[in-house]
């Protein structure tokens, strides 16, 4: 476990906002995307990127880097928009998201996106798909790790607990997979919808490793992050409690804005509330 | 009957390439004592991952090794592949065109005792449909050995079809085949029959007996149903003006199928389809029976090239 210092916290929250703006621009001159689940996994995202994941943005096939699976595929703008950040492609790319001949696809394309390990869309996919990588790095005798970021709602779905159960077979200690448990999706709450409670003993049942933390406060999420690379025999979730549609007042905790986009209006005062929030260290 | 089954010369060939290439990987889903990748299992523990009963998991953990550089093999019922794990195998091994090698055993109807639930009669016509996909059905055992070279060296995904049963011997231990590249195993100028997997050793069992009626079939195997061997078919529908295809498989879809495709867009000629006629199959006491009865027997072929010369004239 490291030592934070505030003025690390306080350059990822920049940057978490910086995800946030980034993506809502890109949702809303589309008109398409999903800003709930891009704003709830903002902070999360801009941990990995920004610090904890050991990447190198002009070479994207480093064989030892850090591992992504955005397995919310959805998250997609968020992607985009740290992936540009870091220095994948050009931060002008974003503007152009889903035109015909532009490599941003509407949810991540491994083949066409430099930085998307692997394509995501359909959920479910990404633990099963760490375990192969962890595998394969276990047998390489290579020390890099894989982050799976999942939504909540995709718990749901039962190739999420074969692909844990295989995972903790195989001791997957090189395997952490974070939760955005934003308790929202599409059709209404988690909990209406259907319930995943008790969620962090579902994992112990499946013999991971358990975090759960603040998925908005970055000193907890660099320290969960931090945590499970200490944990030598088993893989790890880090269950983060968030809030949908977090930093814009209108969209919290909020189904409608699963996938909806704000118009102009709704932009405008949605940019100014994430440009306006205080920083918590 | 060949000595072995198919699924054997699959397992061995597997095993023995093991030797060969280090990243070959194999995954299985409890079935490694009937797929017998269980030969490679014993030989190569530490790169045989066994999932157990979760195939979509497996397809994706697949994934995962071939995005590290690994050639997964992922072996399991046909049945359950083609249909279950569907789309896993869209999404994240067409799609993403990731390297997996999905070896479908028990194919067709060749788990004849476990009856339709486990016989897999769409697999083809499922896989052909997918883009970035490579569809091959072996005829024999031999054959099916000779493939897994072929297909761990192809950067690509590919769905191997596999029977558990012994076919009809066709080819010998020698065999050399390629993708895309169909094999003429007969010539002959009345009608063609375009065979694959099981049906090729019954295709040329049929053309002896349609030569002993007087009718000079060509027999022709295309053993990958994608890419299909245009050229080869165009030039045997130019050559004899009559084809029949012949597969264990429904004839929506599968082999008849690509082969229709072919020859409407390019050169229409009277076509029959000898294959499962859009029905569930049965339990039976035998793959052959069950051949027989559905269909897919010799005398089908038979008769299928008779109504097709009928039609030419």
């Amino acid at each position: 476990m490291y030592f934070h210092p505030d003025s690390q916290i306080i350059k990822l929250q920049e940057h978490a906002r910086d995800l946030r703006l980034d993506s809502l621009e890109m949702i809303h001159r589309r008109q398409a995307g999903h800003p709930g689940g891009s704003l709830s996994a903002a902070d999360i995202v801009a941990a990995l990127f920004f610090h904890k994941m050991r990447i190198d943005p002009q070479n994207p096939a480093w064989p030892e880097r850090d591992r992504f699976i955005l397995s919310k595929g959805h998250a997609s703008a968020l992607l985009y928009a740290a992936l540009a950040q870091c220095g994948y492609f050009p931060h002008e790319d974003l503007r152009r998201w889903g035109e015909l001949d532009c490599h941003l696809q509407g949810h991540p394309d491994r083949l066409k996106t430099p930085g998307v390990d692997m394509t995501a869309g359909l959920l479910g996919h990404g633990v099963a798909v760490g375990v192969g990588i962890a595998l394969a790095a276990r047998m390489d005798g290579l020390s890099f790790r894989t982050y799976v970021l999942m939504g909540d709602g995709e718990c749901q779905g039962g190739i999420v607990w074969e692909g844990a159960m295989v995972a903790a077979k195989y001791r997957l200690a090189n395997l952490t997979a974070i939760v955005d448990f934003n308790n929202v999706q599409l059709d209404g709450t988690v909990h209406d919808i259907l319930p995943l409670e008790p969620l962090a003993d579902k994992w112990r049942a499946c013999n991971w490793a358990v975090i759960e933390i603040n998925g908005h406060d970055m000193r907890q999420i660099l320290q969960a992050l931090d945590s499970a690379d200490e944990i030598h025999d088993r893989p790890t979730v880090i269950i983060a409690r968030t809030t949908k549609g977090k930093g814009v007042s209108f969209m919290e905790n909020k189904s409608h804005w699963h996938g909806v986009a704000p118009n102009d209006a709704q932009l405008a005062q949605a940019m100014a509330e994430i440009k306006g929030a205080g920083y918590h260290g | 009957m060949a000595e072995i089954s198919m699924r054997e010369g699959y397992g061995k060939a597997l095993a023995a390439y093991g030797a060969v290439n280090p990243n070959v990987i194999v995954l299985d889903v409890d079935t490694s004592a009937s797929t017998l990748t269980h030969f490679f299992a014993k030989q190569y523990p530490q790169r045989f991952y066994n999932i157990g009963i979760a195939e979509p998991c497996m397809i994706d953990v697949a994934v995962g090794l071939a995005l590290s550089g690994k050639i997964p093999f992922a072996n399991g019922f046909s049945a359950l592949l083609a249909l279950r794990a569907l789309e896993q195998i869209r999404t994240c091994v067409a799609y993403a065109r990731t390297n997996v090698k999905i070896a479908a055993s028990y194919a067709g109807v060749s788990d004849f005792k476990d009856g339709p639930t486990h016989h897999s009669i769409m697999d083809i016509a499922i896989m052909r449909a997918m883009p970035e996909m490579t569809v091959i059905v072996p005829a024999d055992a031999n054959e099916a050995g000779a493939w897994v070279p072929v297909i761990a060296e192809y950067d690509g995904p590919v769905y191997l079809r596999i029977s558990r049963a012994a076919t009809l011997p066709v080819h010998d231990s020698t065999v050399t085949v390629q993708i895309g590249k169909g094999i003429t195993l007969r010539d002959g100028g009345d009608v063609t029959i375009i065979a694959a997997g099981s049906m090729v050793g019954r295709s040329l069992l049929a053309a002896d007996q349609l030569a002993a009626r007087g009718l000079d079939a060509r027999v022709l195997e295309i053993h990958t149903i994608k890419p299909i061997d245009a050229p080869l078919i165009l030039q045997a529908a130019a050559e004899t003006g009559a084809i029949v295809t012949a597969e264990e498989h429904t004839i929506l879809g599968g082999l008849g199928g690509a082969v229709a495709e072919v020859l409407s867009q390019h050169h229409p000629i009277p076509l029959e389809m000898v294959g499962v006629h859009d029905t569930f199959t049965r339990t039976a006491p035998t793959t052959e029976a069950l051949m027989d009865a559905f269909c897919m027997g010799v005398e089908d072929i038979c008769s299928a090239a008779e109504r097709v010369i009928q039609r030419k004239r």
